[in-house]
């Protein structure tokens, strides 16, 4: 197990995004409404943080997203599943809706959470923010923003390894870790 | 939900058969699920594809319209597809005629059966003769879990309990025919594990002492009880499962038993009214009561929804991983 970033360092990267998103935002021209919603159990609190940057873009437009219902694996971890609330109070038809995520690898969740946000309305345009993407696709997705990109290689990554972005207040401290896999989270 | 040391909890039951079986971890894990699953019926798409390519068949032995669409619709939102089996009394054996039954629709390669029986125990049998998942929608004077469930989710919902689940300080009266109700045992089962108190009201005929052994208080006095009670859970009066005299006339039952305007003056100003549905207005309670603000009714049935579709996804969810058990 290492870690390849502390609480500065996570801080640092969530900057990052919110600068990111800002560009973009400011790039749209005017009159678009912009909204951030993460996906559980960690994008929600990194959508959150987002949010306390971007006060003045997304004001409290701010959702988490459980995909579990969506997920493309149901039948596989069967008992396992787990169904959170989805929590987006404000309506999402003709919004630049940011999608936010922990870690991108494979692109199922993201299939998951964009079809699930489907089924709630009709967003103008759906972006994609992760803090770390790994790389490891299986389908056509790509993020519009990644604070920490590791498809160089720059940080190896064994097949067994797993990237995990721990937050407070759900996890002990901030960090983002690489470490063998073990079972489910 | 995950403890903080050990394993994190896993669902393992196939069936739903009564609240009976469950533990109180359980109970709220499920009740936590459809609080997961209550915002897809508010939502412009009212459906989602947890059980898509499922098959669920509603197996009814008695007449019921209300739980069959409550069941329908929430399989639906689930995007399962749903088999209606109606069986109407025969005489043919009721034991035979159920197995035979539940053979010949798992041969068509269902993955749940949505029973209800007029027999007490015909969904333990049930579960026993099929592989795919049995859900009890009312068997006998047994249980009625998903009712049972779907009330102490109504509960949390009115006394601001959502996040534990936990009615421990709480006091619910279940008034009227006790003795012939599967949804008094379900939610007796349920309000026990959960915390909570529960006083059992009716007349002497309708309340056996052994619900005591079930760690409830009894009383035939409903002014007494009124203002001592959180909640109130008024039984429907079964005019087709009383076969003897059980009280002098319907009226005399409606004086001493039913909720009135005027009784709800005794009671707890915040007291939430229950009732299973299709309430008999005049006899169980006043018009006036049933819809009035305190009348949890219609959250009972919008509720329902939730409940059952948590119990069709779970259950589905432990087919093959779990150890076969009630």
């Amino acid at each position: 197990m290492r870690s390849i970033a502390d609480q500065d360092g996570v801080a640092g990267l969530i900057d990052r995004l919110a600068q990111s998103i800002r560009r973009d935002a400011a790039r749209s021209g005017k009159n678009q409404v912009w909204a951030l919603v993460g996906i559980r159990s960690r994008g929600d609190l990194i959508a959150q943080r987002l949010a306390e940057r971007l006060k003045d873009l997304v004001g409290d437009r701010v959702g988490s997203l459980d995909i579990t219902l969506y997920r493309d694996d149901l039948s596989e971890i069967g008992a396992h599943a787990v169904v959170r609330t989805t929590e987006i109070t404000f309506d999402i038809d003709q919004c630049q809706v940011v999608l936010v995520d922990d870690v991108l690898m494979t692109g199922r969740s993201i299939r998951a959470a964009i079809q699930s946000l489907m089924d709630i309305g009709r967003p103008r345009r759906v972006w994609l923010a992760v803090l770390v993407d790994r790389g490891g696709r299986e389908l056509p997705i790509a993020p519009d923003h990644a604070a920490l990109d590791l498809t160089d290689g720059s940080v190896p990554i064994a097949e067994d390894e797993v990237v995990e972005v721990h937050l407070k207040p759900t996890d002990d401290k901030d960090e983002i870790l690489i470490r063998r896999k073990e079972g489910r989270r | 939900m995950t403890p903080a040391t050990g394993q994190p909890y896993v669902w393992t039951h196939k069936h739903l058969l009564g609240l009976d079986y469950l533990s109180a971890q359980d109970i709220r894990f499920l009740l936590n699920t459809a609080r997961g699953l209550a915002d897809v019926s508010t939502r412009s798409v009212k459906k989602v594809p947890a059980l898509r390519g499922r098959v669920v068949v509603n197996l009814f032995f008695e007449s019921s319209t209300r739980t069959r669409a409550s069941f329908t619709l929430a399989a639906e939102r689930l995007t399962a597809d749903v088999l209606d089996f109606t069986v109407q009394g025969s005489s043919v054996s009721k034991g035979e005629t159920l197995r035979d039954t539940a053979r010949n629709i798992e041969a068509m390669g269902v993955d749940v059966i949505v029973c209800r029986h007029p027999l007490s125990g015909a969904t333990h049998q049930l579960a026993q003769s099929v592989k795919c998942s049995v859900v009890n929608a009312g068997d006998g004077q047994h249980e009625h879990p998903t009712q049972g469930l779907l009330d102490l989710y109504t509960l949390a919902q009115r006394l601001g309990r959502m996040e534990t689940f936990d009615f421990t300080g709480i006091t619910v009266a279940i008034v009227g025919d006790v003795a012939h109700s599967r949804v008094a045992r379900s939610n007796i089962h349920g309000l026990r594990k959960l915390g909570g108190k529960v006083i059992l009201v009716g007349p002497a005929t309708l309340l056996p002492r052994g619900f005591a052994d079930m760690g409830c208080e009894l009383s035939n006095n409903l002014d007494e009880v009124l203002p001592r009670v959180d909640a109130v859970n008024m039984l429907r009066v079964q005019f087709e499962r009383l076969t003897s005299q059980a009280f002098p006339s319907v009226r005399e039952y409606a004086t001493f038993f039913g909720l009135t305007t005027q009784r709800l003056r005794q009671a707890k100003p915040g007291l939430v009214v229950m009732h299973p549905g299709p309430i008999n207005r005049g006899i169980e309670m006043d018009s006036a009561v049933a819809d009035g603000a305190q009348s949890a009714v219609l959250s009972q049935v919008t509720n329902g929804l939730a409940v059952r579709m948590a119990t069709l996804f779970l259950v589905v969810g432990a087919q093959g991983a779990a150890p076969a058990q009630a």
